[in-house]
């Protein structure tokens, strides 16, 4: 251990584009409440490691905006929509709240856990599909449904699933 | 002030207060968990809620303002309704293993469950378990039995200042823990175990080890650095079983230090020295007291007679009591010697003559928090006086400038608005520096000579910025800490530092090493003053390690470790022709210069009195008896002089030592001015880098060296050289390779550990260590080469 406060920095494991993309939301806080930005600044540097959060990338979150590394720990744990294991190309959210549940979802979650060959909670062998159980998202009205990256899928049905999956890389 | 009423009782309370503290002022209880009086509000736990009157629901009385004309119900049936059902939620998950907690018979989930809650639960749903979380050598972990009361989080954030621990997960997920694996390092971490309402953090050295209502307490003072702590001891049947804080706002809060805390582990430890010894031929006997005793006095006789008292010398510890350092000089001075010396790690004697009555911190610790801005110079007070910079932290915090000139980049538990980090030589340029920016703003007249120790550097930037601040502020402080007073530029440091204080209005002040340097420099434990001041001259530490002695005494002192000249001290102890060791631990070194070794009690087996760093007299009872054989020392200091036949060593108890020293010492008033000389030059010898000597906290003195869990932890520094990186690749050195640092003749190899806080020109080498006591300094060159 070293004597001084001189810790090794973590900072160059986000990209410059990444950077640039925090620095639009740490302008949208108060100099001095730069933290309030931790939320977006996680979605970035997900994004930029293949939908993943590691240790070391949530230090350099901490580090970027003056936090103490547990205090980002703590968001990144909060929040469902943070990941902090590697997952599949396509990350399948399936909704299985209560709307979604009276319209069929277990059936839902059936059929992709037959397809895909995993469990809830588990990725495909391939590395191409997560597959994760996720609360309400807001879209009851067109219950069942999932979200696979950016994108909502609604109405589900075994047949829908398939071209939807059939469709993806 | 507002009027409200709690239960029918009429109270006066501060405006903008919460109910809970009206309550607890007028000392109605009203159960809680999260609320503490030290930390910020959670209102979290919701079992203060109480029944407010025109409130449709129960309010949480932690996180409820007073109003005026507020009618407060704590025992109301809606009230009681409501903590029940708290308490009922909170038991849902909470394991019933209280048979084999150690917070049993202390543990407020079990006090508060005995009056709310229900003797069976009506949960049959699966319960929640939480993995052990290993926090390192000091706190022992059942997280299961955690209730999310965050205080051990808002500790870390608000106290300690480094927030290590936090509640990740959510919901029924939530977990208290660091969430990846490490231990947590703050000084003050063991406060977490008081805070902890429950059984989910307790002290590791103490587990399993008693139950609270088996302990008698006493009251004490903590013996490692000149803050002071209240302390409380707890024994159990003639054994030390745990340190816990006593309250008191006025030096330590309601915390201590973790090294005031788990030192005492090493109390019992197996170094104790049982029974005296003395040395016969090669052999080391056992003996009754009076033996030994009479064996001390025939050989430091022996010695007087032939080379007379001037080769007579004692070391002292600065953590001795008041008492026992008043009798150490007495005894040596009515032998005809004023060589003594408690300084062990100053290395500059020049401006002796100038230095202040004590080592005062210049104000109150209470008042450190209300500084405006602090000039530290050398002091890595974090580490050095935990507590004194809890109070640094807090001032920072409220937006006063704290600053740093030093010859490390150190990590403070708070912002610094300014850091110099210079080679210990160049510290004086720099503090020249500030001298001359604030003379500049004050157009002051410049001392005599001042301009020949800023040469050739001029001005800075930083050196202004840092003389504006202190001179905007109302209140400031300058302080010199331990690092400073062991530099050999201890005397320029000391000069320029008076006129930085007196040109920016600030006080001049001290955090020196030991529980009781102030307490030392009354006792008149230093060679040139007497008790009360009045100048004398004998040899200082310096002389006495260089020029030798004939016979030594040593009052809780290993050379070794606790001078700033390890090796030149150990020769000198080994040359010596007569050694006499009063300490409660043995060791092998010391069995290699001693002649008699004379078993003393620790701090906890005898009363006595540390003065500390406001000049506050603390005087503490013995919490137990001395191990063994061994006798508290003022008694032993005490027959010898009995032995000698010398006048005035009658005494029969400490208090009689304490009125006694108290009468000689006298009024002081400390001088609130340091007188400006240009100290007479002196070139640093050798060839090679300047050396830092680190003084790390877990090896100020005997005890924290021989406390195991405290030298387990990430504090505990093993023996290694720190450099920066520029420098290293100069020298062709590599992190984690091994090189050798050499002074004097002496040699030793240690691994290097590239370290960018360290300056330029400078390595950095801990003092007080095992695996560099044979280095001759810590101060001065050092040479480096790849071994
Ligand atoms: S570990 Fe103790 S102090 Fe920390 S949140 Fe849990 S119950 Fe509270
Ligand atoms: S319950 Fe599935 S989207 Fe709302
Ligand atoms: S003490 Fe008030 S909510 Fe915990």
């Amino acid at each position: 251990m070293m004597q001084s406060g001189k810790r090794a920095s973590k900072l160059h494991l986000i990209t410059a584009a990444s950077l640039e993309e925090i620095d639009h939301w740490v302008a949208k806080y108060p100099a001095d409440r730069k933290q309030g930005a931790v939320m977006a600044a996680l979605r970035i540097v997900q994004d930029q490691n293949g939908g993943w959060l590691s240790n070391d990338l949530m230090d350099a979150v901490a580090e970027y905006l003056g936090m103490e590394p547990i205090e980002v720990y703590e968001v990144a744990t909060f929040y469902s929509m943070y990941e902090r294991d590697p997952v599949g190309r396509h990350k399948i959210c399936i909704c299985t709240n209560i709307s979604c549940m009276l319209c069929g979802s277990a059936e839902i979650v059936r059929h992709l856990e037959e397809r895909l060959g995993i469990k809830l909670g588990e990725t495909t062998e391939d590395g191409r599909f997560t597959l994760k159980e996720v609360e309400c998202l807001g879209a009851c009205v067109d219950a069942p449904m999932f979200q696979i990256g950016r994108n909502y899928y609604a109405k589900l049905t075994k047949e829908k699933v398939d071209e939807i999956l059939d469709a993806l890389d | 002030m507002v009027n409200i009423e709690i239960n029918g009782i009429p109270i006066q309370a501060r405006d903008g207060a919460m109910v809970i503290e009206a309550a607890d002022e007028a000392g109605i209880v009203i159960p809680r968990f999260c609320y503490h009086k030290k930390l910020s509000i959670a209102a979290n736990c919701r079992m203060c809620l109480v029944d407010v009157e025109k409130a449709p629901k129960p309010l949480p009385a932690c996180a409820t303002p007073v109003t005026d004309g507020m009618v407060v119900r704590t025992r109301s049936e809606k009230a009681l309704d409501a903590q029940k059902g708290v308490m009922e939620f909170l038991l849902i998950n909470h394991p019933l293993d209280c048979p084999i907690c150690d917070q049993g018979g202390e543990c407020e989930l079990q006090d508060l469950a005995m009056g709310f809650g229900k003797d069976a639960s009506r949960y049959t749903e699966a319960r929640r378990v939480v993995p052990e979380k290993n926090l390192g050598p000091l706190i022992a972990t059942d997280m299961t039995r955690c209730i999310h009361c965050t205080r051990c989080v808002r500790f870390g954030r608000e106290i300690a200042g480094i927030m290590e621990l936090g509640a990740t997960g959510r919901g029924e997920h939530t977990e208290i823990g660091t969430y990846v694996e490490r231990t947590v390092n703050s000084e003050m971490s063991g406060n977490v175990i008081d805070l902890c309402p429950v059984g989910a953090l307790t002290s590791r050295p103490y587990r399993y080890t008693g139950r609270p209502w088996e302990n008698r307490q006493s009251v004490s003072i903590a013996p490692h650095d000149c803050v002071g702590s209240n302390i409380y001891i707890e024994t159990r049947r003639g054994r030390l079983m745990r340190v816990l804080p006593q309250e008191n706002e006025a030096i330590n809060e309601t915390w201590i230090s973790d090294r005031d805390r788990f030192s005492y582990t090493a109390v019992q430890g197996e170094a104790r020295l049982a029974r005296p010894m003395i040395k016969q031929g090669e052999d080391w006997k056992e003996v009754d007291w009076h033996t030994a005793l009479e064996y001390a006095v025939e050989g430091i006789r022996r010695v007087r007679e032939q080379a007379g008292s001037e080769q007579i010398g004692a070391l002292v510890s600065p953590s001795s009591t008041l008492e026992e350092l008043y009798l150490a000089q007495k005894l040596l001075r009515a032998l005809g010697s004023d060589n003594i010396d408690h300084r062990l790690r100053q290395t500059d004697f020049r401006d002796q003559d100038l230095a202040p009555v004590a080592p005062l911190l210049g104000s109150t610790l209470a008042e450190l928090e209300a500084r405006d801005a602090v000039l530290l110079i050398g002091s890595f007070t974090r580490k050095d006086q935990p507590l004194a910079a809890h109070r640094l932290r807090k001032a920072a915090v409220r937006g006063a400038a704290i600053m740093s000139v030093s010859s490390l980049a150190y990590d403070f538990n708070f912002d610094l608005a300014a850091e110099i980090v210079a080679a210990p030589a160049g510290m004086v340029n720099e503090l020249a520096g500030i001298a001359s920016a604030l003379l500049e703003l004050s157009g002051g007249e410049a001392p005599e000579g001042l301009a020949s120790l800023l040469a050739p550097l001029a001005i800075s930037e930083a050196h202004r910025d840092i003389a504006a601040r202190l001179r905007e502020a109302e209140q400031g402080s300058v302080l010199l800490g331990v690092q400073a007073l062991g530099q050999a530029e201890l005397s320029e440091l000391r000069a320029l530092a008076g006129v930085i204080a007196r040109e920016s209005g600030a006080s001049l002040g001290y955090l020196p090493d030991g529980a009781n340097a102030v307490g030392a420099w009354l006792a008149g434990a230093v060679p040139h003053r007497r008790p009360g001041g009045d100048e004398t001259g004998g040899r200082d530490v310096d002389n006495m390690i260089n020029d030798g002695l004939r016979a030594c005494l040593l009052l809780g002192v290993e050379p070794e470790f606790d001078t700033a000249q390890p090796a030149r001290a150990l020769a000198t102890v080994e040359a010596a022709d007569f050694v006499v060791v009063m300490n409660p631990f043995v060791s092998e070194t010391m069995k290699t210069y001693a002649d008699v070794l004379l078993p003393v009690a620790t701090w906890a087996e005898t009363a006595g009195t540390y003065v500390n760093v406001e000049g506050a007299w603390q005087r503490f009872t013995a919490a137990m008896e001395p191990l063994g054989e061994a006798r508290p020392a003022w008694k032993v200091l005490r027959v010898l002089g009995n032995l000698f036949e010398l006048d005035g060593f009658e005494q029969t108890s400490t208090d009689e030592v304490h009125d006694e020293a108290r009468e000689a010492i006298g009024e002081v008033t400390p001088a609130t001015d340091s007188a400006w000389r240009l100290p007479a030059a002196r070139t640093v010898a050798g060839e090679g880098l300047q050396r830092i000597a680190f003084l790390p906290i877990y090896g100020v003195d005997g005890l924290v060296r021989r406390a195991a869990a405290l030298q387990a932890t990430a504090d505990a520094p093993p023996a290694a050289m720190y450099l920066n990186g520029a420098l290293a690749a100069e020298l062709g050195l590599s992190d984690g390779e091994s090189a050798v640092a050499r002074q004097d003749n002496n040699a030793v190899t240690l691994p290097v550990i590239i370290d960018e806080g360290v300056p330029d020109g400078c390595v950095l080498i801990p003092q007080a260590i095992k695996g560099v006591e044979m280095l001759a300094s810590a101060t001065g060159r050092v040479s480096v080469e790849r071994a």
